[in-house]
């Protein structure tokens, strides 16, 4: 898709007629229809991936078939909206979230310039309060007597096909990054929203391709990228010949190994493509310096997990082989890499979904003695509370002018942010290993600001919404760029080493992004190695 | 429009109170068959209501964290905005509903040629919504004297608290003046920020109006139009009413009746409508759940029975690529057929 040069989209969202800018519309919101056209939506889900997910146990994935947004019909199912409202009334008696939220909103207006897709696009209806008033106005219709008394003067309407081809568009102009359930004064978190609408949007056959398709991969070949298991084997390979050339020392690894100690799950995306690579690599650095007894899974080759974009059973089941490979191969607990979504899976969904996982012991780290209380019951420890337990314990011996090329910075990803409260580890690390400075106070930490390409956004058929969604992030770096003179974004999730690398390409040309480890990496001194000058660390070209 | 339409429905509900209450053997319906009738749908609503949200489980542990988890001991675990214990969670639900914490955080963000996104601290709606709500509750509070008899000493220094400024005869209360005034406040704040108006509905509008008319009507009560209203009268209709034994005397005038029957419509309207986020906002699961979701596991009460595909399927449909690779496998490759 053409993306607007880059003058043009930075007059766009400042002059444009936006709601963000001043313009305010003249038409109530409700009487505004969605117009889809090529660049403003992701493409729709393949039949025969939406066939083959609906043949899995446990999931619903009916009326597979070619569809076109832009077209006029599409092909809904007989009953189509008994199925929505009936999906609803079902939703509202599963999820508390889901009916607290529908009733209490005030419409305060707190959470409105808290989106980045707001902020970056103008669009009155990707305001939080107007996102979910999408799906709450159904509500009020056919749930609450005050709607079905008064109707449209009580903010109640109709669901039809209209109403269904917004919720659409919106639902996936939000990346469930849930910046604005910080501000709410009832924590009414629109992540909650959009995954309703999302599962609802599902039983009619309304998906989009790059989240089905990563979601059916994950399921058959253990991870999203679709990596069968020699490949999969193959591509860590690589880098284990890359990280010898490099330093000298080969990282000993396996796979699929019973017996090993840890299980280490990762984001496939890791060891498929820059900058995710180096980020691979100093895992395998790391690893190798302490002397780790672990083991990679072909099976459980994803750390992340289209589901959680997708539906709560999907998202079960892909994140169930977790636990199911750990227990196959006897290890006492598992270690998870550098993602963000997979963070939340793993922190507030995992145990609850597939747990208890009392096959596994209280991780304990081998190298330190320490116990991770946090993670008793799920058994699963994030690289970073690792890495700095080590670094405190003084385990790892660092130089830190090893990064010296490196001006850093540091963006939280929403989801270990806002889902987990990993905000200092990761800190605590950087301090150790890099020269970094802090982004604008109002863009990180709990109130960080989203990529803008996260929960299956990031694909290339949306490319200026990806760009105007990330503004606020790049925006904030482009601070510290031209204040500080940063030149790496560094960061512990795996969508962002994929999208923020296009988001620095196209406004701050000149800082690059990495993942955390890949600067551990950098600074760490290994035994026996025998290590040149690297002039720009593990991304060197030797 | 939306606006406008609210300011109708509550001079339509004067009228019906004004007029109805000057026929004969109507005071009884306005002074004590609508108040227990409204006092009624508001209780029986809004336990119906917090039943009906307490009937969904909640299936995941989902607080937002506002702040370091819990985690290594050298790392300060902020116990406020990432609470892990139930007297964290207290603290973190206090002080949200006793202070409006998230409000306070507000910021707003604006749009500046370069881009430049800009974000500044705004606490603007955080001190409207104090100044209402407090105001609100204060007089609620003071209210307490017209159903209690004896009158409790502790409301008599909550009104001197309240009147303390002595401003006025009699004394105005800074309650009264902050009810006035927190209702215009939030009133043009829909009007004036304009995604705020874009938002609003007559849902938003009407109570605001429905307040501050029932705030005004009760102040002329007190201050100006004393001696059409016979406030001797008036307590033995709300003591009776509390004893289950009303009595409405000759002369207690109109003005009183407007006041009471706009606050049976809020009572009879409150829960059916956004007001319900006084009761909401403590069952708000982003809010009120302990962040240790790795440390203790969360049950599902509906979690379904769904099973991951399984390793059996996975090596079956890659078992030669994996012998081949030299990755461990459970079955060994079955022997080729012709050999």
């Amino acid at each position: 898709m053409a993306v607007p040069k880059l003058q043009q989209l930075s007059k766009s969202v400042v002059q444009g007629p936006s709601l963000a800018t001043g313009a305010i519309p003249t038409r109530d919101w409700m009487d505004i229809p969605v117009v889809f056209k090529s660049g403003n939506y992701a493409y729709p889900a393949k039949k025969e991936k939406v066939e083959y997910l609906n043949k899995q146990s446990g999931l619903h994935f009916p009326n597979a078939r070619e569809w076109s947004p832009e077209d006029e019909d599409w092909k809904l199912p007989e009953g189509w909206q008994e199925i929505i409202l009936k999906g609803l009334k079902e939703r509202l008696e599963k999820f508390r979230s889901l009916k607290i939220f529908m009733d209490c909103c005030v419409r305060c207006g707190a959470c409105a310039d808290k989106c980045h897709f707001f902020l970056g696009t103008g669009d009155p209806k990707n305001m939080p309060v107007l996102r979910a008033e999408l799906l709450r106005s159904v509500y009020r219709n056919d749930f609450t007597l005050a709607g079905k008394i008064l109707g449209k003067m009580a903010g109640a309407r109709e669901m039809t096909v209209a109403v269904l081809k917004e919720w659409f568009m919106y639902s996936y102009q939000c990346t469930e990054c849930r910046r604005c359930s910080v501000f709410c004064p009832y924590g009414i978190d629109t992540a909650e929203i959009t995954m309703m609408l999302r599962e609802l949007l599902h039983l009619v056959g309304v998906g989009i391709n790059w989240i089905l398709e990563p979601a059916s991969n994950s399921n058959r070949t253990g991870n999203h990228m679709g990596l069968q298991p020699h490949t999969f084997k193959d591509n860590v390979e690589f880098l284990v010949d890359d990280v010898e050339n490099l330093t000298g020392v080969k990282p000993n690894i396996s796979f699929n190994r019973k017996g090993a100690e840890i299980l280490f799950i990762t984001p496939s995306a890791d060891v498929f493509a820059e900058p995710g690579l180096y980020t691979a690599m100093g895992y395998l650095i790391l690893f190798e310096a302490i002397g780790l007894d672990y083991t990679w899974s072909t099976y459980a080759s994803e750390g992340g997990n289209f589901g959680l974009f997708t539906n709560n059973e999907t998202m079960k089941k892909l994140n169930a082989k977790m636990y199911a490979e750990a227990k196959r191969l006897g290890v006492k607990y598992i270690i998870g890499g550098e993602c963000g979504h997979m963070w939340r899976v793993v922190h507030q969904y995992m145990d609850t979904m597939n747990g208890p996982a009392d096959f596994l012991e209280i991780p304990k780290s081998p190298i330190t003695g320490t116990v991770f209380d946090n993670a008793a019951s799920t058994k699963m420890v994030h690289i970073s509370e690792f890495t700095a337990d080590l670094i405190k314990n003084g385990k790892i011996k660092l130089d830190k002018s090893r990064n010296s090329h490196v001006k850093a910075t540091f963006h939280d990803s929403c989801n270990t942010a806002r889902a987990m409260g990993l905000l200092e580890e990761p800190r605590y690390i950087l301090d150790h290993v890099v020269d970094w400075v802090e982004m604008p106070e109002n863009t990180i930490r709990e109130q960080t600001f989203c990529c803008g390409s996260g929960t299956g956004l990031n694909t290339d058929e949306i490319m200026e919404l990806r760009m105007r969604s990330g503004l606020p992030r790049a925006n904030a770096v482009k601070y510290v760029h031209e204040k500080h003179g940063v030149n790496m974004l560094s960061t512990v999730c795996a969508i962002d080493r994929a999208t923020l690398t296009s988001l620095m390409n196209y406004w701050n040309p000149g800082v690059g992004v990495c993942g955390l480890s890949e600067l551990v990496a950098n600074a760490i001194v290994q035994e026996g190695e025998t290590r040149g000058e690297l002039d720009e660390g593990l991304r060197t070209m030797l | 429009m939306k606006y406008a339409f609210s300011f109708l429905a509550v001079i339509a509900l004067i009228l019906i109170a004004w007029l109805g209450s000057q026929i004969p053997g109507m005071p009884y319906l306005f002074g004590v068959a609508l108040p227990y009738l409204a006092m009624m749908i508001f209780l029986g609503g809004c336990v119906y209501k917090v039943v009906q949200w307490a009937k969904s489980p909640v299936p995941f542990p989902i607080q937002t964290t506002c702040g370091q988890g819990k985690s290594l001991d050298f790392i300060k675990h902020d116990r406020l905005e990432a609470p892990s214990t139930n007297a964290e969670v207290v603290a973190r639900m206090f002080l949200e509903i006793v202070t409006f914490r998230s409000l306070f955080r507000n910021t707003k963000s604006e749009i500046h040629d370069g881009p430049q996104i800009t974000y500044e601290s705004s606490k603007w709606l955080w001190v409207f919504a104090l100044i209402f709500h407090y105001s609100f509750l204060s007089i609620v509070v003071r209210h307490m004297r017209l159903f209690l008899d004896p009158v409790p000493a502790w409301i008599g220094w909550w009104e001197f608290i309240d009147g303390i400024f002595e401003v006025g005869a009699p004394g105005w209360y800074i309650s009264d003046v902050g009810l006035v005034v927190g209702c215009l406040l939030l009133f043009s704040r829909r009007l004036i920020t304009r995604h705020v108006r874009y938002i609003s509905l007559m849902n938003d509008y009407f109570p605001l109006v429905l307040i501050f008319t029932i705030a005004v009507t009760g102040i002329l009560m007190r201050y100006v139009l004393r001696t059409d209203i016979d406030i001797v009268n008036i307590k033995h209709l709300t003591v009776g009413l509390v004893s289950l034994s009303p009595t409405i005397g000759a002369k207690i005038g109109s003005i009183f009746f407007i006041h009471v029957f706009l606050v049976c419509v809020l009572l009879a309207y409150f829960p059916f409508s956004k007001l319900m986020h006084f009761a909401g906002v403590f069952l708000s699961p982003t809010r009120n759940l302990k962040n240790n979701s790795r440390a203790v596991r969360h049950e599902n009460p509906w979690n379904p029975r769904i099973l991951p595909h399984s390793y059996a399927g996975y090596e079956d449909e890659f078992r030669e690529f994996m012998v081949d690779a030299g990755i461990p496998v459970e079955k060994e490759l079955s022997p080729a057929k012709d050999e």
